[in-house]
């Protein structure tokens, strides 16, 4: 009896759910399995499954400075980028959860940059770091004659330029991830630490950040979604100059399928992109099983 | 009273426009990437005098960038919701679009007008042609091979306008004694490719040029001249500002407008730059084709093309905007605006200037023309010299050798 009016309400959930599997499998599975096998093909503008290319797109891919100067740069920027916004977001949310005054204001202001879209921000950057009309040309307007900060104008410094901009634009976000966390920790928590004589910032450290797992996991896997797809603010900032110094994977496999015109090519790259991500994904699914088959054995 | 009035007036107006629009009427959606202030003036030529046809309409669909318009106008065919016009640079750039039957034949118009006897040099039509089809109309012929000097500039650092740029680089330190930035170059990865095929030609020639570009010849690529060519671009980094990075070629062509750069090698449009600001040529700025002393002259330029509709009245619109393109009127007036040179020689070029004076004369001897690199390099090839010379540019250690190298393996590899 129960067991099939479970397999009835079972086979209600599957109804209910097909058109989402349907776009899911139609979407994502056949849009990735197409993009995968494209990039063995030559095909340049439309799709050409006639020609089989072997692997030669991806012994392009691998010698071609501009993708191999993109991969670099997305481990530095990537790096960066979440460990600066995770840093700095902890630590904004720590002191709004001290309640300071204006706390309402300071959030605000600290958030907005993430209302903005990338692209006025990488153009407000390019401004500002510009050599002849930024921050250093109002320096030494001021009087400082040999101040110097121009990180775009040279190719060994631009990416930092844009690691300055995506944590301006990212940290608040993480701050306001952070800070729901910390308000949902016990407040007994905290008075029994206070009972105990710890110092504030141990608390925070040793006993509140533990329990932050996952909020700093939500902030974590957001930051890491939006580095791999960097691509709008490479273009409203740097448009991946000076040179080649600040291209990305997604801005090199989006230039190659469309304006260069060399489709395969770009599928090759993408494909790569797509490797990293199934590598975390499988990490999750493994972490999970083991954790489920813990909980079992736990019952059992 | 005051709702049911306004609902009256709606559907009166409504109805007045429905049975007022002739029956033929279409909407040509033209994409293009000319928004600099010279660009745009003469945009507007073809929008004013295509509107001014009649019935049908121009509506202006300008992207910034050629790389963005271009991938715009792509996507778009391929997506099903295609553009009236689009605009392209003369070349391979579309030929993916010929073969997959995506575009509108335009061969009954081109010879009902005769567009093979008045269009020269006949390699910009044949960039349209395909199996003795024509599939798009040249609009114009740029070539890249301008200095564009700043005469006061020059004058005030003692320095005589410079033949050619071995010429300018003996002059260039005595120009930043002055206090002005002897080399303009913008960030753009085109500019600097631009540029670089500008020196190669002035030291190649014609022959080996278009051995290079056309024949793809690595013995070329990796001969001692090449190699002096990658010497010299570097020579102009040096007098080149810190700002270079991420300009625009406009702003950078506003450098010397302003006095405040003293050369920049930029293609013919930078002329309507000049011409926008009020500038006199001769007397403000001077053009030196070349530079060099036996100059050539590249015949690049602009197309537009007509993916295929459905609708025959935007067939019929496309066709019409197609001849209106090529007319000796439309020709004139747009190419003056432009500061390219007009497809066919038979226009009135009484307003003409001395720079494009200087254009039409090397155009009419066919020693001194040669093809554009476009002509014969895919956009992936071209888009990996643009990426090889703008980080040549940008990034001082990677080595002429290593460039070098770099650059015959692209030629090796190019289909």
């Amino acid at each position: 009896m129960t067991s099939s009016r479970k397999r009835f309400a079972n086979l209600n959930a599957v109804i209910g759910a097909s058109p989402m599997i349907a776009v899911a499998v139609g979407l994502y599975i056949f849009g990735i399995a197409y993009s995968i096998a494209l990039s063995f093909t030559n095909s340049r503008l439309l799709p050409k499954f006639d020609s089989f290319a072997g692997l030669a797109n991806y012994e392009r891919l691998w010698s071609t400075p501009s993708w191999l100067v993109s991969v670099h740069n997305i481990w530095l920027f990537g790096l960066l980028v979440i460990g600066l916004n995770m840093a700095l977001g902890f630590l904004m949310a720590t002191f709004m959860d001290r309640r300071v005054r204006q706390e309402d204001t300071f959030r605000t202001i600290i958030l907005y940059p993430y209302a903005m879209s990338l692209i006025v921000t990488g153009l407000v950057w390019q401004w500002m770091m510009d050599p002849g009309l930024g921050i250093q040309e109002s320096l030494r307007n001021w009087g400082f004659e040999g101040a110097a900060f121009a990180p775009l104008a040279s190719p060994d410094t631009a990416i930092f330029g844009v690691v300055i901009a995506g944590v301006w634009q990212g940290s608040g976000v993480t701050m306001a991830i952070l800070l729901a966390g910390l308000r949902g920790v016990d407040e007994d928590i905290w008075k029994a630490a206070r009972v105990d004589g710890i110092p504030i910032w141990r608390t925070y450290v040793f006993i509140a950040l533990p329990m932050l797992r996952g909020a700093l996991a939500t902030a974590f896997v957001l930051q890491a979604v939006g580095v791999v797809r960097i691509y709008d603010l490479i273009i409203a900032i740097t448009g991946g100059g000076p040179g080649i110094a600040t291209e990305m994977p997604a801005k090199f496999v989006i230039d190659h399928i469309t304006s260069r015109i060399n489709v395969s090519l770009g599928m090759a790259g993408a494909t790569m992109m797509l490797i990293p991500i199934l590598v975390l994904v499988a990490i999750n699914w493994y972490v999970d099983w083991r954790r489920k088959r813990a909980a079992l054995q736990a019952i059992g | 009273m005051a709702g049911r009035g306004f609902r009256k007036l709606l559907t009166t107006t409504a109805a007045a426009a429905l049975f007022s629009a002739p029956a033929m009427a279409a909407d040509i959606e033209v994409i293009h990437w000319w928004t600099s202030g010279g660009e745009q003036a003469a945009v507007s030529v073809f929008a004013d005098e295509f509107d001014a046809l009649g019935g049908d309409s121009w509506i202006d669909g300008a992207i910034a960038t050629g790389d963005a318009a271009r991938s715009a106008t792509l996507q778009r065919i391929l997506g099903g919701d295609p553009p009236g016009a689009a605009q392209f640079n003369t070349g391979r750039q579309y030929e993916e679009l010929i073969e997959g039957g995506l575009l509108l034949d335009l061969t009954e118009l081109a010879e009902s007008e005769g567009w093979r006897d008045f269009i020269r040099p006949s390699t910009i039509l044949d960039a349209c042609e395909r199996d003795g089809r024509i599939y798009c109309v040249p609009v114009n012929i740029h070539s890249w091979q301008w200095g564009w000097a700043s005469i006061p500039v020059f004058e005030q650092s003692g320095v005589d306008l410079p033949k050619n740029i071995d010429e300018f680089l003996a002059a260039a330190p005595q120009i930043q004694e002055a206090g002005f930035i002897p080399f303009a170059m913008g960030g753009q990865s085109w500019q600097h490719s631009g540029a670089f095929a500008v020196l190669m030609l002035n030291t190649l020639g014609r022959d080996k040029y278009e051995q290079l570009y056309r024949d793809k010849s690595v013995d070329v690529a990796s001969s001692a001249e090449v190699r002096k060519v990658f010497e010299s671009f570097r020579a102009l980094k040096q007098f080149s500002d810190e700002g270079s990075a991420n300009r625009t070629w406009n702003d950078t062509t506003n450098l010397v407008i302003t006095d405040q750069a003293a050369l920049q090698i930029m293609g013919d449009w930078a002329r309507g730059e000049f011409a926008a600001a009020g500038e006199e040529a001769g007397v403000d700025y001077a053009c030196i084709a070349g530079p060099s002393e036996s100059p050539y002259l590249t015949t690049g330029g602009d197309v537009f093309l007509f993916p295929k509709q459905d609708d025959p009245d935007v067939e019929q619109a496309q066709l019409k905007l197609a001849s209106m393109m090529v007319n000796p009127r439309v020709q004139a007036l747009f190419n003056n605006a432009k500061g390219s040179l007009p497809v066919r020689d038979d226009v009135d070029l009484s307003l003409a200037d001395s720079c494009m004076q200087a254009g039409l004369e090397l155009l009419a001897n066919p020693d001194t023309v040669v093809g554009d690199p476009n002509l014969w390099l895919t956009a992936d090839t071209d888009g990996q010299i643009r990426d090889l010379f703008a980080e040549f540019w940008a990034n001082e250690g990677l080595s002429v050798d290593d460039a070098q190298a770099q650059f015959a393996s692209i030629i090796e590899a190019a289909e």
